[in-house]
């Protein structure tokens, strides 16, 4: 038994119910509700000479959070960056295997990678708003979906907004530069903005590891609540995050997948030594 | 409280001490101050001819006849005129046109080696390019006057719409320029593309975006004022461009917009009246420098304008 963890768990199930009822219990995949998004199968993955995955077989249920934890350097985010091909952009990247988005073959040579991350949107570790205004930071992905009415622009803008809990703050400057709000804003402003473009999809890498506490809270906060329209994969180095925001948690170490299970059973009962080891701290 | 820190007798003072060594330091010192100092005492004296002379020139023409004055013909036996519009427009003129063709031309080609090209043929792309910036001015004005205009400029605006194209004219001088201006303006915009963080492109394509929006939409905007800075410094070396204007623009001082016919810009003139037999000390010598201060200044505003952008730009995203 793992004390510290279950703490958490219990204070995540009391304050708020998993959004589909919790008479799933443990089984995975009993419900419609738990089918999966995202399939791998053997996943292996190479930079240049250095193979950086092995055998990833796994699946991401649909609208979770499944949380993905382990040591720096344990391919976690090298995992996450397959998902919506991200990796293609590194030079003498290279992977083997496939990767399923319902049933379809992302690494398909007839895949257009293009669409592929419009319906997989990604937030990035260290938020990255373009240089432009609030209004066209969000409004940036269903531009170049050739949306030009500004009406619609504006209502998609204020509804993503609202979803990313940053309506409130940001609504009467609009116009101003994306880099005059503060951190925590702009992590946010970038998760309206990915959501912007309609994902089903949402990765997210290590979205809150730049915050203060409170805007680390905000996210999180954030996060839970979308889980309700999106498949969130979350990768973090914040044991305690991936306890209350997720429930589905991975743990990869030395780039193979250890672990795959229920949040809570991962952190309560974990059933590898590894897993064990790293989430009561005794390496990494 | 801790008796093994007690000071140590045998510890070397902290005095600084006479020896040969620091001796050679201060003269490797001396020695290298000097050297700096040479070039910047040249600029120096450049500047002081260049102020001295200038009042000299001003002391016999009127500011206002400078200015106002729309001739230049320092040379007339009967009445010299000074007005430098002539001059600077020519310059401006055949500037023009390189920026019309150079620009653009750098720009996407910066473009491509920052957001498109592979590392290997950037590795190969980019020597090149430089390769471009090593061709003596002189090569380029002479490629200008026996290829692009026989060649190329007549053909298509003589025989074929029927203008009228010297052996001398701006379009000419202007094509080579903007060709001999390619290399800057890639090598100083590639630095300033690729400074945009990487993240802005992740970003950009986890959206959705194709290569060429992430370009257009986010990497351009980003880049703008770097841009415009590496815009302007290539701009004043067209401006100072001498020997290619001077062999295929031809030195015929008209005020005109007609880039078919023959102008002669203010480096072409400072070339002819050094050549010349101008008297030290006359009017038309003095004219020369006058010029060349005006040619200094303006080139001296685009950098120091250039240099304030691109390091206010820098600062943006650190």
């Amino acid at each position: 038994m793992l004390p510290s963890f279950s703490k958490v768990i219990a204070e995540k199930n009391a304050n708020q119910p998993p959004a589909h009822g919790t008479q799933v219990a443990h089984g995975v995949g009993d419900s419609p509700l738990h089918i999966p998004k995202i399939e791998t199968r053997d996943l292996n993955f190479f930079y240049g000479q250095r193979q950086a995955l092995f055998n990833i077989t796994m699946s991401v249920p649909q609208r979770n959070v499944t949380a993905l934890i382990g040591p720096s350097g344990c391919g976690k985010s090298t995992f996450l960056r397959t998902l919506n091909r991200m990796n293609d952009i590194v030079d003498g990247a290279r992977v083997e295997g496939t990767v399923l988005l319902e049933g379809i073959d992302i690494y398909n040579p007839n895949v257009d990678v293009v669409a592929l991350r419009k319906r997989v949107g990604m937030v990035f570790q260290k938020s990255n708003p373009f240089p432009k205004s609030v209004f066209d930071n969000v409004a940036y992905g269903p531009r170049i979906g050739g949306l030009t009415d500004r009406r619609k622009l504006m209502e998609i803008v204020e509804s993503c907004l609202k979803r990313a809990a940053l309506w409130e703050e940001v609504s009467h400057r609009l116009k101003d530069s994306a880099l005059a709000l503060s951190g925590g804003q702009q992590q946010r402003l970038c998760i309206a903005r990915a959501l912007a473009t309609d994902p089903e999809v949402l990765l997210m890498d290590e979205p809150a590891s730049a915050l203060d506490p409170a805007s680390t809270a905000r996210v999180e906060d954030l996060i839970f609540e979308l889980r309700r329209n999106y498949t969130i994969v979350i990768v973090t180095h914040n044991m305690q995050q991936a306890a209350r925001v997720s429930e589905y948690t991975a743990f990869f170490f030395q780039g193979k997948l250890i672990e795959i299970d229920k949040t809570d059973q991962i952190f309560t009962k974990p059933k590898e030594k590894e897993t064990e080891d790293y989430i009561t701290g005794r390496f990494g | 409280m801790s008796s093994e820190f007690s000071p140590s007798t045998s510890r070397p003072s902290l005095y600084r001490r006479w020896t040969l060594s620091t001796l050679k330091e201060q003269s490797i010192r001396v020695l290298l101050f000097a050297c700096a100092l040479v070039s910047v005492a040249t600029t120096i004296g450049i500047i002081g001819i260049l102020v001295v002379e200038t009042g000299l020139f001003f002391s016999q023409v009127s500011v206002g006849a400078f200015f106002g004055d729309t001739v230049w013909a320092p040379q007339s036996s009967d009445e010299p005129r000074f007005g430098i519009w002539p001059l600077a427009c020519g310059t401006f003129l055949v500037a023009g046109v390189a920026g019309l063709i150079g620009l653009p031309m750098g720009l996407l080609a910066a473009l491509y080696l920052s957001e498109y090209a592979s590392e290997r043929s950037r590795s190969i792309l980019k020597p090149i390019l430089e390769v471009l910036a090593g061709i003596p001015s002189i090569v380029f004005g002479y490629f200008g006057l026996v290829f692009v205009t026989p060649y190329v400029l007549q053909p298509i605006f003589m025989n074929g719409l029927g203008i009228d194209v010297g052996p001398f004219n701006v379009l000419s001088a202007g094509i080579v320029v903007g060709i001999m201006i390619i290399p800057t303006i890639s090598s100083l915009s590639e630095d300033v593309l690729r400074s945009v963080p990487q993240g802005l492109r992740e970003a950009g394509l986890a959206l959705g975006s194709t290569k060429f929006d992430v370009s257009v939409r986010i990497i351009l905007p980003a880049a703008l004022s770097g841009i415009i800075a590496a815009f302007l410094l290539a701009l004043s070396r067209a401006i100072g461009e001498t020997m290619a204007v001077t062999i295929a623009a031809g030195s015929q001082p008209d005020l005109t917009l007609n880039v078919f016919r023959p102008v002669e810009t203010m480096t072409a003139y400072i070339v002819l009246i050094s050549l010349g037999e101008a008297a030290e000390g006359s009017i038309e010598k003095r004219s020369l420098y006058v010029v060349a201060m005006s040619l200094f200044l303006i080139t001296l505003a685009m950098n120091i304008v250039a240099r304030f952008i691109l390091r206010r730009y820098r600062n943006e995203y650190q």
